[in-house]
């Protein structure tokens, strides 16, 4: 089988489709002409060695990066180009940081807080009240990420399995429409690992989700269609057992 | 009420104190006789008086720095604005009184040649249209400031040098003769305030109530901002800025609105400092100046806003202590306070305190407290992953159960 070209489709039947993205950092192309389309409500893990370019992909998406070329479609319609960070984030695309970062000096209740969907203009949030339904939406995504008795505590205190999960409950929070998620079993014991890749499945039963991953293990767990990046471009696409198939894959996660 | 929902105990207590120093400073100054040991002269009152402008200014300082991280080397420029604003209202009540009894000029215009008033002097013999300006002349430089250098993503030392830089130009425009605002000398020889003699005692109790009241109205607007889902919102951009962005928040707006609110909380302070010192001059925007209100803050305890005035009261007793017995030293002195708190006290005397009271509450009880507290923490944390493998097996056991398509 010979490298599988971009797969035919078109940026109308997507959530996010990239063409052609290139992004330089002096002279060295961390992306290089990366084309991707996640259908609606679609699971997809994407894979790949260290320096990929996975991380830069997200920073491109949400606005972090400006691409030098290329173009990157939300929902079909919508250029994501031509917005910045918060719009972006507005428009309902939430992401996880490969390096958890949450607000230490806040609750775990008041990170969930400041996630939660809602105005976010100064004004909004001065005169800003709780609302009953939103402590209940709080209360709700405790349980769910398992961080109920930890409400209170700074979320600086949380270990670092509890922060990633803080920062997936964030990501639920702010009700995005697609979920980007990078690295989220990293530096996990086996037993979060499985409890992570169980949420995000449970989690892409109603969102597009786009989760980037080095366990392979966890990978096999999500269970759902993967992208293989090397060097800033698509190398394989498929399920897992296929791209593990693919001798160029092999070779680039075996070593040249 | 708006302003009082997030006060709490410790707000309420420390409005309370603040009322008390408003009544008794003009009480123990216009009651009590001379004689009598606790007389406050006019120097005392006007003094506190001082202290008390100061305290606000800290309070603007520590809005901005504690709570959202911007260092802003530049506020005694917004406060010498608001100063100048009230100064020019004092020149215009001088009226014909000026040593060259001149009824439409101030007595340096008349020295400079002038024959009419400059445009920008205009109304300002108006109380309220003075006032206005108070807050209106530093609230529109830092809104036009910040509008630049916050959508530019201009933080950290970067943006701090850029206020210093702003307060020093300010600093040379306002030496200037022909800017019309007095030039070196700056604008002096008030003699009265809405018509009540500034060298009367009881004008000087009512200047000194005055700022109590501003003092106490900063205090409960800054608690109101920071304690509002906004202040949270501040932090957030403090500790994680890039994280807030992405959480869909206009970092840029929340900087802007809380760095013009500061502006105009330094100009109201620089209002009152006026009256009550006599003169407003560029020396007011010196750079060291700017310097000397964050060290106030980082003595004080940034982030707790209680400390910013505690900070301002005691840097400046010490000053004026110092400054009596040996004034060339004070500059040294202020630098290796600014050192010794960096590294013996980072969190200031208010954190230092609270870190104090927390060890005195733990040395007391069972020795064995924190062992427990780390077997409690290591249970929740088991439990939590235990949560995750229920829902874990949860989700299996749904999807085994589910129809294959
Ligand atoms: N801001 C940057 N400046 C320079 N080089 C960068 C920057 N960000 C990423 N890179 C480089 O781009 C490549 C891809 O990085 P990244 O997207 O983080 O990879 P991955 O997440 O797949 O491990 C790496 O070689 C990295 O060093
Ligand atoms: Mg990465």
């Amino acid at each position: 089988m010979t490298r599988p070209a971009p797969r035919p489709g078109n940026a109308s039947d997507s959530i996010l489709y990239l063409d052609g993205v290139t992004v330089s950092f002096d002279g060295f192309r961390a992306l290089n002409a990366l084309s991707l389309l996640i259908a609606p409500g679609e699971l997809r893990a994407i894979i790949g060695p260290n320096g990929a370019g996975k991380t830069t992909m997200m920073d491109v998406i949400t606005g972090k990066t400006k691409p030098d070329t290329g173009e990157i479609f939300f929902e079909g319609a919508i250029d994501l180009k031509a917005h910045d960070e918060a719009a972006i984030a507005q428009l309902g695309i939430g992401r996880k940081f490969q390096k958890p970062t949450v607000f230490e000096n806040h609750t775990v209740r008041d990170n969930l807080e400041l996630a939660l969907a809602g105005k976010r203009g100064p004004f909004a949030t001065l005169f800003h009240r709780l609302s009953a339904e939103d402590a209940d939406r709080i209360d709700q995504l405790l349980g769910i990420i398992g961080l109920a008795k930890s409400a209170e505590s700074p979320a600086g205190g949380l270990s670092h399995g509890q922060k990633q999960w803080l920062e997936i409950g964030m990501l639920l929070a702010q009700e995005p429409k697609l979920l980007l998620v990078d690295e989220p079993a990293a530096g996990m014991t086996d037993a979060e690992t499985a409890a992570t890749s169980e949420l995000l499945k449970a989690i892409a039963r109603d969102h597009s989700v786009v989760v980037v991953e080095h366990d392979m293990a966890f990978v096999r767990d999500l269970d759902c269609r993967v992208t293989v990046l090397h060097e800033g471009s698509v190398l394989a696409e498929g399920t897992l057992d296929q791209v593990s198939a693919e001798p160029r894959v092999v070779e680039v996660y075996l070593g040249r | 009420m708006f302003l009082t929902r997030h006060l709490g105990p410790g707000g309420w207590w420390f409005l309370l104190a603040i009322a008390a120093v408003a009544v008794a400073v003009p009480y123990c100054n216009l009651v009590l006789p001379p004689a009598h040991p606790f007389h406050a002269n006019s120097y005392i009152v006007s003094l506190l008086g001082k202290y008390l402008t100061y305290a606000l200014l800290a309070l603007a300082v520590d809005l901005i720095w504690g709570f959202c991280g911007i260092l802003s080397l530049g506020h005694g420029a917004f406060f010498a604005l608001g100063g100048y604003a009230m100064g020019m209202y004092l020149m215009r009540q001088i009226g014909d009184r000026g040593v060259y009894a001149n009824p439409l000029l101030p007595d340096f215009m008349v020295f400079l040649n002038w024959t009419e008033l400059p445009w920008y002097w205009w109304g300002f013999s108006s109380f309220p249209y003075a006032m206005l300006m108070v807050l209106l002349v530093p609230g529109a430089l830092a809104f036009v400031f910040g509008w630049f250098a916050f959508r530019s993503r201009v933080t950290g030392v970067y943006l701090s040098i850029i206020t210093q830089a702003v307060t020093y130009a300010l600093l040379l425009a306002f030496f200037r003769n022909d800017m019309g605002f007095g030039g070196n000398n700056g604008l002096t020889d008030f003699k009265d305030i809405l018509g009540y003699p500034l060298q009367a005692g009881s004008t000087r109790a009512a200047l000194f109530a005055a700022s109590a009241i501003a003092l106490a109205l900063g205090f409960l607007i800054a608690r109101a901002v920071t304690g509002s889902k906004l202040g949270k919102v501040l932090v957030a951009i403090r500790d994680a800025e890039s994280r807030t962005r992405f959480l869909g928040y206009r970092v840029e707006h929340y900087k802007l609105f809380v760095f013009t609110l500061s502006a105009m909380m330094a100009g109201v302070a620089g209002a009152l400092y006026v009256p009550q010192v006599g003169i407003i001059n560029p020396g007011e925007f010196s750079p060291a100046n700017s310097i000397e209100i964050v060290i106030w803050v980082a003595v004080g305890g940034r982030g707790t806003l209680v400390g910013a005035v505690v900070g301002a009261g005691l840097v400046n007793y010490g000053k004026t202590v110092f400054t009596t017995a040996m004034p060339e030293l004070w500059l040294f002195a202020l630098g290796a306070l600014f050192i010794a708190v960096t590294l013996f006290l980072p969190r200031g005397v208010l954190g230092a305190l609270g870190d104090y009271v927390e060890w005195m509450r733990r040395q007391k009880p069972d020795p064995l407290a924190h062992i427990e507290a780390q077997r409690q923490a290591r249970r929740e944390e088991a439990e939590s992953t235990e949560h995750f493998l229920a829902l874990a097996a949860q989700a299996r056991a749904e999807r085994e159960a589910a129809p294959a398509e």
